[in-house]
């Protein structure tokens, strides 16, 4: 249990190339390829247009905390991948994998999988 | 009161065992599996393989209708199916001197002119109007149709934003007094299947497609509605424009369309001017900040 309640540490960090459009307007010009998994709290799931955002928070082993942002697909896009409005809820412990990272050393990415605490899996599969 | 209750366990019982609300609920939401969904959160059923159908009704697009096979075949994010921005030499457009400068001037965010976030100048990144004919040639999602003696009127998924396109015999404007962003449309049935339209009078600051391609004053679209059967439409667009291109270009060509049951509920798609200023703050300032820390720190010469 307790293991389960312990904040948020980065996990790892692997190199990974990616394929294929970000479908939204502003662009993937902002990402690299790097691939981070990162473990946190959330703060925010944001529904939006034109693409979602979890904000959650991580803390490395001194304590600090890093505040996450991940972007992730429409909503109109994401729904039909069994990804909702209420996926997520502030407080939940998430462990989320991101494939390209903000090029400007940020700590935003953009989301491929999310890990919650039921060990339950939510993704788009292979698609982007 | 027993009334009431008894009325209200048969509604109950009917809503439970209709093979209607089974079909549509029963599939669980899996992640990872592509379940489409509309905008009720039912599910809409996939499309035959073989796409074939009874004939279709004569001088008549009415109903709701989505890109198929896939319904996100029509998102486009880099550029028009015929068309994308990329490095192959057949999807070169015949710009002018004028067409390839204006674009060059435009900074989207994918294809081969892409730039990053902070230097973005797409005027759909602030919420601005989508436009047409870019409506059609990014995100063109579920669209429905609506017919009357004069016009045809299309309600589309994308922006939640509709055109009126008249058939009551008026011409296209001969001068344009007040650009639109979704100009003005006139059409007419070509034979008993296929609606043609012609749209002018776009507003310039609208881009084409996601990738910035320009246009001018003087754009013409042409729009083609092929209905193939009952359940297929094909659509295909043509872009004139003398002032950016040498000569007329198809961002589509028979792209497909397909009928969805009466009951599919078109989805809220909207660009927010609040959302898009909270992800320009999440994100772009961001970029910003640490694009012109960047600058400081590089020694000045």
């Amino acid at each position: 249990m307790k293991s389960r309640l312990m904040r948020g540490f980065l996990a790892g960090v692997a190199l990974l190339s990616i394929s294929g459009s970000l479908f939204a307007h502003h662009g993937n010009a902002a990402y690299d390829s790097r691939t981070v998994t990162v473990k946190g709290t959330v703060t925010a799931w944001v529904w939006t247009n034109p693409h979602t955002f979890l904000k959650f928070d991580a803390k490395d082993e001194k304590g600090d905390v890093t505040h996450w942002l991940g972007e992730w697909n429409a909503p109109s896009t994401l729904v039909n991948f069994g990804i909702t409005a209420k996926s997520f809820k502030p407080g939940e412990e998430v462990t989320v994998t991101m494939t390209g990272m903000s090029k400007t050393g940020q700590p935003v990415g953009r989301v491929t999988k999310v890990i919650l605490p039921d060990g339950q899996e939510l993704s788009m599969g292979s698609e982007r | 009161m027993s009334n009431r209750l008894l009325a209200a366990a048969v509604v109950f019982t009917v809503l439970v065992f209709s093979p209607l609300t089974r079909a549509q609920t029963a599939e669980q939401r899996e992640s990872g599996k592509n379940i489409h969904r509309d905008g009720w959160d039912r599910i809409v059923p996939p499309a035959p393989k073989d796409q074939q159908s009874e004939p279709a009704p004569v001088r008549d697009l009415t109903g709701i209708w989505e890109p198929t096979p896939g319904y996100r075949d029509g998102v486009f994010a880099t550029g028009p199916k015929n068309y994308p921005s990329d490095v192959k030499p057949e999807h070169e457009l015949p710009f002018t001197p004028l067409g390839l400068k204006t674009w060059k001037e435009h900074k989207p965010g994918f294809g081969t002119t892409a730039v990053p976030i902070a230097e973005n100048n797409d005027p759909f990144d602030i919420c601005d109007p989508i436009g047409f004919p870019r409506l059609e040639l990014f995100n063109l999602r579920a669209i429905q149709i609506f017919q009357t003696k004069s016009q045809v009127a299309i309600i589309y998924q994308n922006d939640q934003v509709w055109r009126n396109i008249w058939m009551d015999g008026r011409e296209l404007p001969k001068e344009i007094l007040e650009p639109r962003w979704y100009g003005y449309s006139v059409g007419k049935w070509t034979d008993d299947y296929t609606f043609v339209t012609e749209t002018v009078g776009l507003d310039e600051r609208t881009w084409i497609d996601n990738v910035g391609r320009p246009h001018s004053d003087e754009l013409k679209v042409t729009e083609t509605w092929h209905r193939v059967n009952h359940d297929v439409m094909e659509f295909t667009m043509t872009i004139e424009d003398p002032k950016m291109y040498t000569k007329p270009w198809n961002p589509l060509t028979k792209f497909r369309l397909r009928l969805q049951p009466e009951w599919f509920d078109i989805r809220e798609m909207i660009c927010s001017a609040s959302e898009a200023q909270e992800y320009n703050k999440t994100v772009a300032e961001q970029a910003v900040a640490e694009k012109n820390a960047k600058k400081k720190a590089q020694p000045s010469k």
